[in-house]
């Protein structure tokens, strides 16, 4: 099926697919390494039981002293993750 | 002259699985103001939500590529996961069954435009990148002639003349293709 396009109804198309928010999209692109991230902090809570005791204790706390960053994603991951 | 032709979906998907971190960063870009516009425009979702589904699209993609059959179908399988995700948050704050929600007539035709206009994204992909830039900024981030102008280091005269011609550009490519809907690259 071929349609015409004026010039009009073009520019609404276009209007259509704005630019995501730039927050959104950089936390999509970033899922690579926070998948890692994720996997290495599963890796070590089970190879280190203090470490797992501290998750569990108190998730953000542990993480922030482990070094990472705690998201809400990454917390609610870990959460499902280790329970 | 077009653009020199961007990676196909289906070698972009390829490329991700293999692991490439900058082919990673461009499938979400290719896809996130569609993936973003079916949330906000077509089920309109508020921003928290939206955020939720959105992020939740990309998390299966890239945990389920190796599951896509034919690389060059990421595009529907995309569009599909979007709209079952919005439908599956639409349900949880009601008591109703994904598959018992109904969209609007209005809804309906907007999804449809949604995916039209990702056809015309897709061919703007393939217009000289001032052309992409400057209709990108008028129409998809509203900028007005003066920042265009300001911005791109062009004369503010020549703003809409060249949007004109980027217009029919796109025009022309859009009806060079074999129509809309099998307007991908692949």
């Amino acid at each position: 099926m071929t349609r015409a396009y004026d010039e009009e109804r073009l520019g609404e198309l276009l209007r259509l697919l704005r630019p995501a928010p730039v927050g959104w999209v950089q936390a999509a692109q970033e899922l690579p390494a926070a998948r890692r991230s994720m996997d290495e902090i599963v890796a070590r809570a089970e190879a280190d039981l203090a470490f797992r005791e501290a998750l569990i204790a108190d998730l953000e706390i542990a993480l922030e002293q482990a070094g990472y960053e705690p998201d809400r994603r990454l917390l609610d991951e870990l959460r499902k993750r280790l329970a | 002259m077009g653009q020199p032709p961007a990676l196909t979906d289906a070698e972009l998907v390829q490329r991700c699985r293999e692991g490439d971190p900058d082919a990673w960063a461009e499938l979400v870009n290719r896809f996130s103001r569609y993936v973003y516009a079916v949330c906000v425009k077509g089920f309109r979702l508020g921003d928290e939500d939206a955020e939720d589904v959105f992020q939740e699209v990309f998390t299966r993609v890239y945990t389920r590529l190796d599951t896509l059959r034919d690389d060059a179908a990421v595009r529907p399988w995309i569009a599909q996961l979007t709209r079952r995700l919005c439908l599956d948050t639409l349900a949880s704050g009601s008591r109703e069954q994904p598959s018992d929600i109904e969209l609007t007539p209005e809804q309906e035709r907007t999804l449809e435009e949604l995916d039209e206009a990702f056809d015309v994204r897709e061919a703007l992909a393939v217009l000289p990148e001032p052309c992409q830039e400057i209709l990108d900024r008028f129409f998809a981030r509203d900028q007005s002639y003066r920042t265009i102008s300001a911005e791109l280091d062009l004369p503010s005269g020549t703003i809409a003349s060249r949007i004109a011609r980027c217009l029919r550009k796109l025009r022309d490519e859009l009806e060079g293709r074999s129509g809309p809907s099998e307007g991908s690259r692949e």
